[in-house]
């Protein structure tokens, strides 16, 4: 690669993103609830943090070679570590009806207090910090004896520990902290989120899952092309081989492990904000084998494929298809037919089409800006 | 650095994707109606139409009592087709959504009905997904009436969520009385199905009226389909009665698995109960079954030969009222619901949420149901009567018990 | 002495019941032993071919009496197992393990949506299959036949199958080619139509076992196969995957254990261990997956596995 090329793309990636996110502020002022297009903000919202959740997997999965489906343990995890640091004391009473909650602190409220709006800013903040952090940390614990499984026996293990964690959330004796199997609510959410400048009010409600995740994203990108990523890609690809070339298996596997989790307890919280309730049943095995899907939609070892591949599955899930299920779709009506469910099957279908025959999915493990140069030697530069 | 690129442009081209596809799916939203919402595109008759929207589950667990209640309004919008607002005549029409009893999928669910443009918002049918969706309507400024959640949360501080029916510490009150009562139970084995708002709630308030010392209480995870080992439990508990507010389905297995155990004490259990699922479940089996419900059939002869001769006549409507032509409280409940709606519409005087909003809590209407008219604290229908219902396990059907206020 | 007797009456409902879902377990659990120990595959889809059979079962006896719909029904389980290794997997033979897990994974999705379009996402009841739907009473304890009959159909049908691998060719290749795939295939073997074999005896078990599971359990949903179906891999990991009397072994133990959790508070509570329930009950399904976790680390081929050694 050639230094100023690199510097030059660097920059319109820059630019682009920033325009990205004026164009989310823009269209968070003009479209209302209540308009049709409205949808758009919502898939949006929820898109950007299943974005961010399947480019985590896709660290794990795809760049590190761990098949891991534990994903949805630590995003439960990671919501109700949000949830509970910012339910407002005084909401603190309703949430907890059967039980005496035990945390009372709410991050929000207590740096709001005291520092003003920035202050309530920082609270959030660092919700969602402590989120990514505590999920990250049951995954060091969890990590050290699993990670030395290979391959499906990992997968099932994981998958396995995702259970466990689900039913300890549900526990009635630890319902002072969790609300036992009820769910958590009335927590800072993302229609909390507004801008007041002079008289006018700014809403922030798909702007700031969008920044969340945009944020993370950079991160892992960075994280992929250092050092680090490199030896993840080696271990990826021989792990005998990557060994003799002097890294360090257990060392590499357990942060990669623990970063993917980070990642996975801070769109955990996402998903608490976008959809205003925690609750552990919602967090079920189902919820990472979508993600996977959505990973591998996009192309396994690619992580803008997992953004498209995010949005896409969202989209079509969420609002595309929805006349699959209401008896008229693309101007077809056929109510025998599309009924209930239908859409689902479409969907399914449409997978199982992209899993047999375009088993790359949509990006390969290239990136965007890789369609965009035809350059030989890409590929290698690429890997 | 590339990929930072990448990156960037992965998500402007989401973004792109997702915009080009808004232009699909407003056609999409449109055609999703039996009637074109710009109006002026339908010359035959030239009706104004007024949206309501029925968010209530499809699927899932409680997708047979969801079909149930959407039965109720299905009816009563073919009865009453049209309504006077404003002087004018408004064809009205049900948007459907389906919110799959899952508190994840509710609120985009409750999305889509937003987004469609409806005036007010009828269920659901279970509190919890009336729970997670409640922000959804509130952001909106669209008003919601809760059918038959029963959970105080559903409107406990909020503007925008009604409901026309009774209140779970009424109704755990109620069975814990019935239950001391009828059955002399000093003791009671209490059984809920984790995460769910309405039988963990249910339980809570009966435990609450009963003594939480007296009771034994236990929950089950999602996914459940193997009762007998709490059935033991609730044998070994010495208990006398075997409280079991839950979803039909999962009630369906346990009446099953208590016969099977021959349990023998009485089962007791609440609204959701109230359906032929579950005289279908405990037909020649020896089980002692008794509910708390909104509606008695036989309360009001015209209205139940309508109803039925309505369901009878399609089969699809059969299909979805479980095969027979059983009148279920919840379909009741629905059809009261949809005309609590209309009045709303005409009080208002106008289709925009917020003046149906500001119109809903000074409505009244007599129902089938009883007298519906909204207390000024939460928005909470007035009622302080449930009537109590015995499942005859020989001819399948409920009978009249007991009419039993607190 | 007392204590042992209530110990006793307490304990066996729930050993009867853990027995009955253990046999039910294991028919299950055989059927994804076999295809690991052949492709190294988990099978998602096995348990949702499990709830399928239940469905054909239920829409099949709305209309014809159960001596043909039982048989059709166990065809065309069969006639799914086969298909979906057909269409889903055989493409994805030399593809990485983890394409083919995720093929699996997405059966699973299409075999759960297909059932939610057709049923409505609304419970089917099961049709009542007579003399195994029966009351009786095992000491004193009043339960369903086919408690009684799980275990002893599910042993005989083991044996069956046992002696099929040991002394038949077609389980002599099976056995082959678990052992070494290309090797076999050097040596004549037709893999292909031996791993459709595997499928079919597979989804056969399934079939029996749904019928035993759902006459016991009235009620299929769509989402019926999903725990079963990651229970009985639990099972076949525990036993030692590839293994079919541990797979059946782990199917039990993992039953017993699992039912006798839903009453540990009871039981502590005769016993006079317990004072105030713990509510341990709500561990009953992570039990399962903790002791999965657990037999992983320490002995990851399970009771009856054989070692591996990799290869680089």
């Amino acid at each position: 690669m050639i230094e100023t090329s690199n510097k030059k793309t660097a920059l319109v990636s820059l630019l682009l993103t920033a325009a990205m996110l004026i164009a989310v502020i823009v269209l968070d002022q003009v479209i209302q609830p209540t308009d049709s297009m409205s949808m758009l903000l919502k898939v949006l919202q929820k898109g950007s943090v299943y974005a961010l959740a399947a480019v985590s997997m896709n660290l794990l999965n795809g760049f590190t070679g761990l098949f891991s489906l534990g994903h949805a343990g630590f995003m439960l995890i990671g919501a109700y570590t949000y949830a509970i640091l910012t339910i407002p004391a005084q909401s603190r009473d309703v949430v907890y009806q059967y039980y005496d909650a035990a945390v009372r602190i709410s991050f929000p409220e207590v740096l709001g207090g005291a520092m003003g709006p920035f202050g309530t800013m920082l609270g959030v903040i660092l919700a969602v910090a402590a989120a990514g952090l505590a999920a990250a940390l049951v995954a060091w614990l969890i990590g050290l004896p699993v990670l030395r499984l290979k391959s499906d026996y990992l997968a099932i293990a994981t998958l396995g520990f995702a259970e466990v964690v689900r039913a300890v959330f549900q526990w009635g004796k630890l319902g002072p902290v969790t609300n036992g199997s009820n769910p958590l609510k009335s927590f800072v959410r993302i229609n909390s989120f507004q801008l007041k400048l002079g008289g006018t009010t700014l809403s922030l409600s798909t702007f700031v899952p969008v920044l969340l995740a945009t944020v993370c994203i950079a991160f892992i990108v960075l994280l992929v092309n250092s050092t680090y990523g490199r030896a993840f890609k080696a271990i990826r690809d021989d792990e005998v081989a990557a060994e003799a070339m002097g890294i360090n298996l257990a060392r590499h596997k357990m942060m990669s492990f623990c970063v993917s989790s980070f990642f996975a307890g801070v769109s955990g919280a996402g998903m608490a904000m976008v959809l205003g309730i925690a609750q552990a049943n919602n967090f079920k095995s189902a919820m990472t084998y979508e993600i996977l899907l959505m990973v591998v939609l996009g192309g396994i070892g690619s992580i803008s494929g997992s953004c498209v591949g995010a949005m896409l599955f969202i989209a079509a899930s969420e609002w595309w298809l929805r006349g699959l299920d209401s008896g008229k779709f693309l101007g077809i009506s056929a109510p025998g037919i599309f009924r209930n469910g239908f859409r689902l099957v479409v969907f399914s279908v449409i997978i199982m089409i992209v899993v047999l025959f375009f088993r790359k999915g949509i990006m390969g493990d290239k990136e965007l800006p890789d369609l965009f140069k035809k350059r030989p030697g890409k590929e290698a530069a690429g890997k | 650095m590339k990929k930072v690129l990448s990156l960037t442009l992965a998500l402007a081209m989401a973004l792109s994707l997702a915009a080009c596809g808004s232009t699909g799916g407003t056609s999409g939203n449109k055609s999703n109606g039996t009637s074109d919402p710009t109006g002026s595109g339908t010359p035959s008759t030239g009706d104004k139409v007024v949206k309501i929207g029925v968010f209530e589950p499809q699927s899932g667990d409680n997708g047979s009592g969801g079909k149930q209640e959407i039965l109720g309004m299905q009816y009563a919008n073919q009865e009453t087709p049209t309504v006077e607002i404003g002087g004018e005549t408004y064809k009205v029409e049900l948007v459907y959504a389906d919110n799959q009893s899952s508190n994840d999928k509710a609120p985009s669910a409750a999305q889509t009905l937003v987004s469609g443009g409806v005036s007010v918002v009828l269920g659901s049918y279970g509190s919890g997904v009336s729970i997670a969706a409640s922000d959804v309507f509130g952001d909106a400024g669209v008003p919601a009436i809760g059918v038959t959640c029963t959970n105080p949360q559903v409107t406990a501080g909020n503007s925008h969520y009604f409901r026309i029916c009774f209140l779970d510490p009424f109704q755990g009150t109620v069975l814990a009385n019935f239950a001391r009562d009828k059955f002399g139970a000093a003791k009671a084995y209490c059984l809920a199905k984790q995460g769910d708002d309405y039988s963990v709630g249910l339980c809570n308030y009966f435990m609450e009226a009963f003594g939480k010392e007296n009771c034994v209480y236990e929950t089950f995870p999602d996914g459940t389909s193997d009762y007998s080992s709490y059935v033991t439990n609730a044998k070994n508990s010495g208990a006398q009665v075997f409280f079991a507010p839950v979803s039909t389905e999962a009630a369906a297995l346990i009446i099953d698995q208590a016969a099977t155990q021959s349990l023998g004490i009485p089962m007791l259990a609440g609204d959701t109960w109230d359906s032929n699922v579950i005289t279908k479940a405990a037909t020649g089996k020896d089980v002692d079954i008794n509910v708390t419900t909104f509606y008695q059939e036989g309360g009001n002869p015209e209205f139940d030969t309508g109803i039925k001769a309505w369901i009878n006549a399609d089969a699809t409507n059969l299909t979805n009222n479980n095969g027979n032509d059983e009148v279920a409280a919840v379909t009741v409940m629905g059809y009261d619901a949809y005309y609590v709606a209309l009045e709303a519409l005409k009080a208002a005087g106008s289709t925009e949420p917020s003046a149906v909003m500001a119109a809903l809590p000074g409505v009244q209407y007599d129902g089938v149901s009883g007298h519906i008219a909204f207390d000024d604290v939460n928005g909470d229908a007035i009622r302080d009567v449930a009537y109590v219902k015995h499942c005859n396990t020989e001819s399948g059907t409920w009978e009249f018990v007991a009419q039993q206020g607190v | 002495m007392d204590l042992v007797k209530e110990l006793m009456d307490t304990i066996l409902p729930y050993l009867l019941s853990g027995i009955s879902v253990g046999g039910q377990y294991a028919l299950i659990a055989i059927g994804y032993t076999m295809v690991y120990g052949i492709l190294r595959l988990i099978n998602f889809a096995h348990g949702d071919v499990f709830m399928v059979a239940g469905l054909v079962m239920v829409y099949l006896s709305a209309s014809m009496p159960l001596y043909v719909a039982v048989p059709l029904m166990a065809l065309l389980t069969v006639l799914l197992g086969f298909v979906i290794e057909r269409v889903a997997y055989k493409p994805l033979r030399t593809a990485p393990r983890m394409s083919v897990m995720i093929s699996a994974i997405g059966v699973s999705y299409l075999l759960q949506n297909l059932a939610l379009y057709i049923t409505g996402g609304l419970n089917k009841n099961y049709p009542v299959i007579p003399w195994i739907s029966d009351q009786i009473m095992v000491f004193g304890a009043p339960t369903k036949r086919v408690t009684l009959v799980t275990p002893f159909l599910t042993v005989a049908l083991v044996i069956v199958l046992v002696w099929l691998i040991n002394h038949t060719k077609v389980g002599m290749a099976m056995r082959a080619v678990s052992r070494d795939f290309e090797t076999a295939q050097l040596m004549g073997i037709r893999i292909n139509s031996i791993i459709s074999v595997t499928f079919v005896i597979g989804s056969f078990l399934a079939a029996v076992g749904s019928m035993l599971y759902f006459s016991n359990y009235p009620g299929v949903v769509p989402t019926s196969g999903g725990m079963p179906g990651l229970k009985a891999f639990v099972a076949a990991v525990f036993g030692g995957i590839g293994s079919i009397p541990g797979a059946v072994i782990g199917a039990f133990i993992i039953g017993v254990c699992e039912n006798i959790i839903k009453g540990l508070d009871v039981i502590l509570k005769t016993v006079g261990v317990l004072k105030e329930p713990l509510e341990l009950a709500t561990f009953s399904d992570a039990f399962t997956f903790a002791l999965l976790i657990v037999v992983l680390v320490f002995k990851p081929t399970g009771l009856f596995g054989e070692k591996t050694t990799d290869k680089v």
